[in-house]
């Protein structure tokens, strides 16, 4: 960013966004090393990539922090932990309140928040924000080789996939909107998880 | 990012514990007029409070305290006691045949043990070289900020009594 920055671009992210393709995503844990290197909490991960389903398949998928606008980690923290900036984008716990209660990571829809217990804290990707706020990609997405985690511009993402991204969730009657898109089918206007589906029970 | 935001609908505590950082941070102009009025009324509510108490302390009663006879004592020595009560050390001095003085032996800068030096003719304090006057324990040099309290004498007969102590403000 040569030219100073406006705050309009800054609360925009400068026109970037972050998208998210499970079905891109290959398993090479680029993203996790990627993670781990960035200087603000080194050697911890804050982005997981887990398996869908180990028995059937070996698809992986990448979990970013969704950055809700109506954040339920935050509304459930009973220290006032969990902020949320103008730009849409959910903090990590603040080290000085966290009490490692473990609420956001029970009450979180995508199951993000993960609790650090030998530091006592909850830590969750922030979206790489000291990287992201002043115009830079995130670790993750400057590493992926697939692009599942991609963080351009609309206009990019719409030219180059066949996927719509949408950033509407409905868990049961729970509508969850983000700021972080997942790639969907080009058909479907909103992903819709009932928790019912994944549960290991036999169907009758 | 609004500058000036209108008064919401919402409880009080709804903003100042917000998710919203902008908003948790925010301060309306009515708020800090508030904190102004309020905090400069509890400053002045303090400050009535420690008047009337000024107005009507009453001067502290210090016993009678027998401390020991006048030849006990020898020209240039010293006699530790406790006045008035057994944690508050003193130290009486007669520093020529015919005076009696005695102070409190706690060193005014960080309470360190003060002794009589009769070479010098003076009372000093080993810490950080605090020297006082025998006369009337006013400060010689260093750091200490108020003259050591004095002890008031009576001498009835033979023997020597505390009476009182006088406590002397910044010189």
């Amino acid at each position: 960013m040569g030219e100073r920055s406006s705050i309009e671009q800054i609360l925009n992210m400068f026109g970037y966004e972050f998208y998210v393709d499970p079905s891109r995503c290959i398993g090479c844990q680029s993203c996790v090393n990627a993670c781990a290197e960035c200087e603000t909490h080194r050697g911890t991960p804050m982005i997981h990539v887990d398996f869908l389903d180990r028995t059937n398949t070996i698809a992986t998928v990448p979990f970013v922090c969704m950055h809700c606008e109506d954040p339920t980690c935050a509304k459930v923290c009973p220290a006032d932990a969990i902020k949320k900036t103008e730009d849409g984008v959910v903090q990590s716990s603040l080290k000085p309140r966290c009490i490692a209660c473990s609420n956001c990571v029970l009450a979180c829809p995508f199951g993000i928040p993960k609790m650090m217990t030998e530091l006592e804290q909850m830590m969750k990707c922030d979206m790489c924000y000291d990287r992201t706020s002043e115009g830079k990609r995130p670790m993750c997405a400057t590493v992926c080789p697939s692009q599942a985690l991609a963080y351009v511009p609309r206009e990019q993402i719409e030219r180059l996939r066949r996927e719509k991204p949408s950033n509407v969730f409905f868990f049961g009657k729970q509508k969850v909107t983000t700021k972080v898109f997942m790639m969907i089918p080009p058909e479907r206007d909103a992903l819709s998880v009932d928790v019912v589906d994944y549960m290991w029970e036999e169907k009758a | 990012m609004k500058l000036f935001q209108p008064e919401s609908k919402r409880p009080l505590w709804k903003d100042e514990f917000s998710i919203n950082r902008a908003d948790e941070q925010y301060v309306s102009r009515r708020q800090f007029t508030k904190f102004l009025v309020l905090t400069s009324l509890g400053m002045f509510a303090g400050n009535v409070w420690i008047l009337a108490r000024s107005l009507f302390r009453k001067s502290p009663v210090y016993p009678e305290q027998n401390i020991c006879r006048a030849t006990d004592v020898p020209v240039g020595g010293v006699w530790l006691f406790r006045y008035p009560t057994e944690k508050d050390a003193c130290i009486l001095i007669r520093p020529d045949d015919q005076t009696y003085v005695a102070y409190s032996q706690k060193c005014t800068h960080l309470s360190c043990a003060v002794y009589y030096a009769p070479a010098k003719n003076r009372i000093e304090c080993p810490c950080h070289e605090g020297y006082f006057s025998v006369k009337d324990g006013s400060v010689l040099q260093g750091p200490p900020p108020r003259p050591l309290p004095r002890v008031v004498l009576e001498r009835r007969g033979d023997q020597l009594v505390a009476v009182g102590i006088t406590i002397k403000e910044e010189t």
